[in-house]
């Protein structure tokens, strides 16, 4: 818990390598920090400041403008109900009051067992499945009450754990590769590719 | 009208395994590619301008004119939107889990052309099934060949790197999206200069398209600019995708060849929306977006392109159609719209701000019955302080085009609904049966 393990801290230091300037790992390594701890802790935030060379009052300053990334502890699912025009034509705000009820909590607060933070969303682009509701970034819809509480019984019962990871991990794919075509242009003389004369050009008009 | 055009970026859409390498391949996938990289990069450019592809992101920009215009330096970028979040838009988000290779080999054209080494996919930080499955599709690329240091042997080498965002709506904003990508807040740039083209990520030119206009690619060099131009008319050609929601049969996301089809038949017609649930009528839609000035019944006999919809006062904008059926409160849909705006404005600019607070508490209280009737000539004096004049195209007093997306819909129902507007102030509250409005 908190700093990265040694492990993470190795995943983020092949992140960095993936940018040019190391600073635009911010986010990903947010991400990496977040699948490990669930949220954004102190001590992460200070390990991505050394690993990018910036402050961890950087770090933070850059985290708090963006939703996904909780500064704050947040359950193991973080329920997410998108009331945004499409959703709320197809009864999202009904949805979020049952949700509010039915938890227990108000929109921004944490079940006191852990399990659930409940948060109104803007548009989450699933209008096709209005009202639609995330897990953890996994996206369920359309959702009426009765189905809500079918979906928080089955996230309490471990059901769905193959569909919904535990919060804060973006993605179960990693890259498998650093970046070769940099690392070819780096070592091969310049000039025009063998082959012909098939190197990238500017455009014309 | 629904015409027969061959779905250029859709398709994969419907097949189970649709974001798998085997199934693209197996259905031309990287074709186009392959192509490409045996043509000389200015011929390829040629074939996109030649099909007059418009920016499908919003602004609707020429794409190739955007490449054109990529400043000449030793270092470029491309940087390819992602970050589809304005509400009721969900086609990229369809394009990112369904057809993952597209958007790849797309970009590996669009790099091709325009001369780039290094590509970024910015995909918004909500899509973690869509993330997964571009990650996916880029480690399966490289493995086949068709990225790294020697893209299908021609000796090309391009590197790209799938970007996740964190969850901010102006970072679909381009110059947002760059400093978001360099690890910033996502804070809009001054302009000028007006384009990253000129100077970009890291100050270095950068090209910067939308998923679905980069998904267009493979086609267009497969068939041609010429195949591409011949769909549509005027300068509106090919096929798009328009993402249709609200109250409507069968919600979703529908390619249709631009210019020939109506926003009746895209509402209306059995094999698209399917019309309105319990055969209401339809009050308004919103044509383009929520930063588009919403249109009547009227309106309807419209053709999806984009110079038409412009002449008309609003615009086709990211493609997204929203219906409201008799049903519908008006003012309760401008409200949630201002609340969203107030939401995500980033903050740096006052009129945008501090107006859309205001907007949105003056909007929330007269649809509960709260407002006064002076409050209806008060919002409309916020809007005009974001955008003067209040004019279409807007005007703007911001750094970002954020601010003055903020009045149309205020004003779509002051001219629409001045009647309804008034009915809150007279009877207290909100005549329209409907779900339940929250604190603003």
């Amino acid at each position: 818990m908190a700093h990265l393990s040694p492990q993470n801290r190795a995943k983020a230091e092949a992140v960095v390598a993936l940018y040019p300037r190391q600073r635009s790992a911010l986010i990903p390594l947010c991400h990496l920090a977040q699948a490990q701890d669930g949220w954004l802790t102190e001590e992460a935030m200070e390990d991505i400041a050394g690993l990018l060379g910036c402050t961890p009052a950087e770090v933070r300053g850059t985290a708090s403008f963006y939703d996904m990334l909780h500064t704050e502890p947040v359950g193991r699912h973080v329920v997410t109900v998108c009331t945004n025009i499409a959703c709320m034509l197809a009864g999202a705000y009904e949805v979020l009051d049952h949700a509010e009820a039915s938890l227990g909590i108000s929109v921004g607060q944490t079940t006191s067992d852990g399990e659930f933070t409940l948060e109104e969303a803007e548009c989450l682009a699933g209008c096709d499945h209005a009202p639609c509701v995330q897990v953890n970034s996994r996206f369920f819809g359309p959702v009426d009450p009765e189905g809500f509480d079918a979906l928080t019984q089955d996230l309490r019962a471990g059901r769905l754990e193959e569909t919904v990871p535990a919060h804060g991990i973006l993605s179960r794919v990693e890259r498998s590769v650093v970046l070769p075509a940099r690392e070819a242009s780096s070592q091969a003389p310049s000039g025009p590719p063998p082959g012909g004369a098939k190197a990238p050009g500017t455009v014309a008009e | 009208m629904i015409t027969t055009a061959p779905r250029i970026v859709t398709s994969r859409v419907g097949l189970a395994d649709s974001f798998t390498l085997e199934r693209y391949l197996a259905t031309g996938g990287y074709e186009g590619l392959r192509k490409a990289v045996s043509m000389a990069p200015a011929d390829v450019a040629a074939e996109v301008n030649k099909a007059s592809l418009l920016g499908r992101g919003g602004a609707g920009f020429p794409a190739g004119r955007k490449w054109s215009m990529l400043r000449k330096a030793a270092t470029t970028y491309l940087v390819v939107n992602g970050d589809e979040s304005e509400p009721a838009t969900f086609k990229d988000h369809m394009l990112i889990e369904n057809d993952p290779h597209q958007i790849i080999e797309g970009t590996a054209i669009a790099a091709y052309a325009t001369g780039v080494a290094q590509a970024f996919i910015y995909c918004r930080g909500e899509f973690a099934l869509g993330f997964e499955r571009l990650q996916q599709a880029c480690n399966e690329a490289y493995a086949y060949g068709a990225l790294g240091a020697d893209v299908l042997g021609s000796g090309y080498a391009l590197d790209i790197v799938i970007h996740p965002g964190a969850g901010a709506y102006i970072c679909g904003e381009e110059t947002a999206l760059l400093e978001s990508l360099e690890g910033k807040r996502g804070f809009p740039r001054i302009k000028p200069p007006y384009f990253p083209a000129a100077v970009g990520l890291y100050g270095e030119p950068t090209v910067v398209n939308n998923v679905e206009t980069v998904s267009s690619l493979p086609w267009i060099v497969t068939h041609g600019g010429d195949a591409f131009a011949a769909l549509g008319e005027g300068s509106s050609t090919g096929t798009r995708l328009f993402a249709l929601s609200g109250r409507v049969e069968r919600p979703g996301c529908f390619e249709i060849e631009m210019s020939k089809t109506t926003f009746r038949d895209l509402i209306f017609d059995p094999s698209l929306g399917g019309g309105i649930p319990g055969r209401k009528e339809l009050r308004a839609f919103i044509p383009g977006g929520v930063s588009s000035p919403w249109f009547g019944p009227e309106q309807l006999d419209l053709g999806l392109n984009q110079e038409a919809v412009g002449q008309a006062g609003s615009m086709l904008g990211s493609g997204s159609v929203v219906v409201m059926d008799s049903d519908t409160c008006p003012v309760r849909a401008a409200w949630r719209i201002a609340r969203f705006f107030n939401r995500e404005s980033c903050g740096q600019c006052t009129p945008c701000r501090e107006g859309s607070g205001w907007i949105e508490k003056i909007m929330h209280r007269l649809e509960n019955g709260l407002g006064r009737e002076e409050d209806i000539a008060l919002v409309l004096d916020a809007c005009d302080n974001i955008s003067p004049g209040l004019t279409w195209p807007p005007k703007q007093t911001t750094i970002c085009v954020f601010g003055p997306s903020i009045p149309p819909s205020i004003v779509s129902v002051a001219k629409m609904f001045p009647d309804e507007l008034l009915v809150h102030v007279k009877e207290g509250g909100c005549p329209f049966p409907a779900d339940v409005v929250r604190r603003g």
